[in-house]
């Protein structure tokens, strides 16, 4: 099926992800929102859990009965690119929290790890297999420890004097067989690099 | 002088909340049942529009105490309210680290004439509007994100609606406009060309649109979405109903399958008491006519 455009899905429960379907979009791919558990009733090449509220979109994913079909298919090898909140969603383990959702990613994150909104940053740094890409931090989570056989992609400080992370670097960006899980959002800017790393991820 | 990347993450910030659902709390106990329910953040304040409504008198920002009660309470944005033009307790609000101001006709204005220069703060702002040359004048003072005024404290969607079906008419209008013709309504609307010239060239406001001021049910939050909100606040609609913690959650999943006809029906079934309405010829005040 994977002879003309890719199939991606975007998670569209809540949150940013209008600003992934545009940039997938421009970049040849045939995108679908996930909103109820008809809509994966397709084939889905690869799928994109956007920024937003974590509490929210983990709690839509069940009450929706969403939740165990995408997390069967995460763990069958589709490959997901998650922002910030979605990178939430695939944790292991939510430090300080009895509870996780996914947990298909072995590592620890944790949530609002820079502070409030006065703690949110702008800046650019590198991505291994990429090269330099803007990185833009809302409200942002951080991956305090990932296992041996996760590959760290992204090391970034806080340039924000407010954040109590300011200086220190920490991990920001992940990879783990099938998935890809960033702390920043790649799809507030111009910047289409990650994207394409996606799709190549997809299309391999 | 919050530069212009602070701008941009404050506006940011207002596209993660989209979908989402902003609900009034008045304890951090409420505000645990909003979470739970599925709130994309909270608005902390001492009494709600329909309560501030009822009781009458001067109101204003709430105690920065109970405020940050609801910040240790829960882990979305919070959110809270100062006075239209009463920079002052804009400043507490940001000294207390809150995630959103809202300068809201809901209290007492603090100034008849000017509104906050909201460029002056690091933390971002959301105002109300009920047509576009309030929206761009807010978006102009430093604004990251617009909501409608509506009738705070009704229940009833009335205003919400004509606020919403005006903004998007006059959006309309501007994209069709000859070029030449922008600078005349710039001048029409008191706000920059360059903010005219925006919309005209996206058919959208620069910043996230939301709907406030008479959601009580899964079906008015339906109606707002599919009338071009991108977000909703629920006030009294929620912690003046019978059964708060299942309308709230009723109006998230409305809000996210908003043209679902067949899910906001089941939805719908057994909420309660919505709370009781106020029509607005019934009214004595109208917060939307304040600061304009």
């Amino acid at each position: 099926m994977n002879i003309d455009k890719p199939q991606i899905g975007v998670l569209a429960v809540q949150g940013a992800f209008i600003e992934h379907e545009r940039i997938l979009q421009a970049l040849g791919a045939d995108v679908f929102e996930i909103r109820q558990l008809r809509d994966l009733d397709r084939t889905i090449d690869g799928l994109v859990l956007p920024g937003g509220e974590s509490t929210v979109q983990g709690k839509l994913l069940r009450d929706l009965g969403l939740f165990e079909p995408l997390r069967a298919k995460i763990q069958a090898g589709l490959p997901v690119l998650a922002t910030c909140a979605g990178a939430i969603l695939l944790a292991e383990k939510i430090a300080g929290e009895r509870d996780a959702h996914f947990a298909t990613l072995p590592a620890i994150i944790r949530r609002n790890a820079y502070g409030r909104q006065l703690g949110s940053f702008f800046t650019e740094n590198e991505v291994a297999h990429i090269g330099k890409v803007p990185q833009t931090f809302i409200r942002a989570p951080f991956f305090e420890s990932v296992s041996d056989d996760v590959e760290i992609l992204s090391r970034t400080a806080s340039t924000n004097g407010n954040s109590d992370s300011a200086n220190t670097k920490q991990i920001v960006a992940v990879k783990y067989r099938n998935q890809i899980a960033l702390s920043f959002h790649p799809e507030l800017n111009s910047d289409t690099s990650i994207h394409r790393y996606f799709l190549d991820l997809v299309a391999a | 002088m919050a530069d212009q990347n602070r701008y941009e993450l404050n506006k940011n910030l207002a596209q993660m909340l989209k979908g989402g659902v902003i609900m009034d709390v008045t304890t951090p106990e409420q505000a645990k049942i909003a979470e739970a329910a599925g709130a994309a953040a909270v608005m902390a304040l001492e009494r709600i529009p329909a309560d501030i409504r009822a009781a009458g008198g001067v109101s204003r920002m709430s105690d920065p105490k109970m405020i940050k009660g609801i910040q240790d309470a829960v882990s979305i944005p919070v959110m809270a309210k100062c006075r239209i033009g009463h920079f002052a307790e804009a400043q507490i609000l940001q000294a207390i680290e809150i995630d959103y101001i809202d300068e809201s006709e809901v209290l007492s204005p603090a100034d008849d004439v000017f509104h906050i220069n909201k460029r002056d703060f690091e933390v971002p702002f959301v105002c109300g509007a009920k047509d576009l040359g309030e929206a761009l004048r807010r978006i102009e003072e430093g604004a990251s994100m617009i909501r409608t005024k509506g009738e705070p404290g009704t229940g009833d969607i009335v205003q919400a609606v004509r606020h919403m079906r005006l903004m998007n008419q006059e959006i309309a209008r501007i994209s069709s406009l000859r070029e030449d013709e922008l600078f005349n309504r710039a001048k029409e609307l008191q706000v920059s060309y360059d903010l005219v010239r925006y919309v005209h060239d996206h058919k959208k406001l620069p910043v996230v649109n939301f709907a406030a001021g008479g959601v009580a049910t899964p079906a008015d939050a339906a109606l707002m979405m599919q009338l071009g909100a991108e977000g909703v606040f629920v006030g009294s609609g929620i912690f003046k109903s019978g059964n708060p913690a299942k309308r709230a959650a009723a109006i998230v999943q409305a809000v996210t399958n908003y043209t679902d006809a067949k899910l906001i029906a089941k939805l719908s079934e057994d909420l309660g008491e919505a709370m009781v309405g106020i029509n607005e010829q019934e009214i004595a005040l109208l917060m939307a006519e304040r600061g304009k």
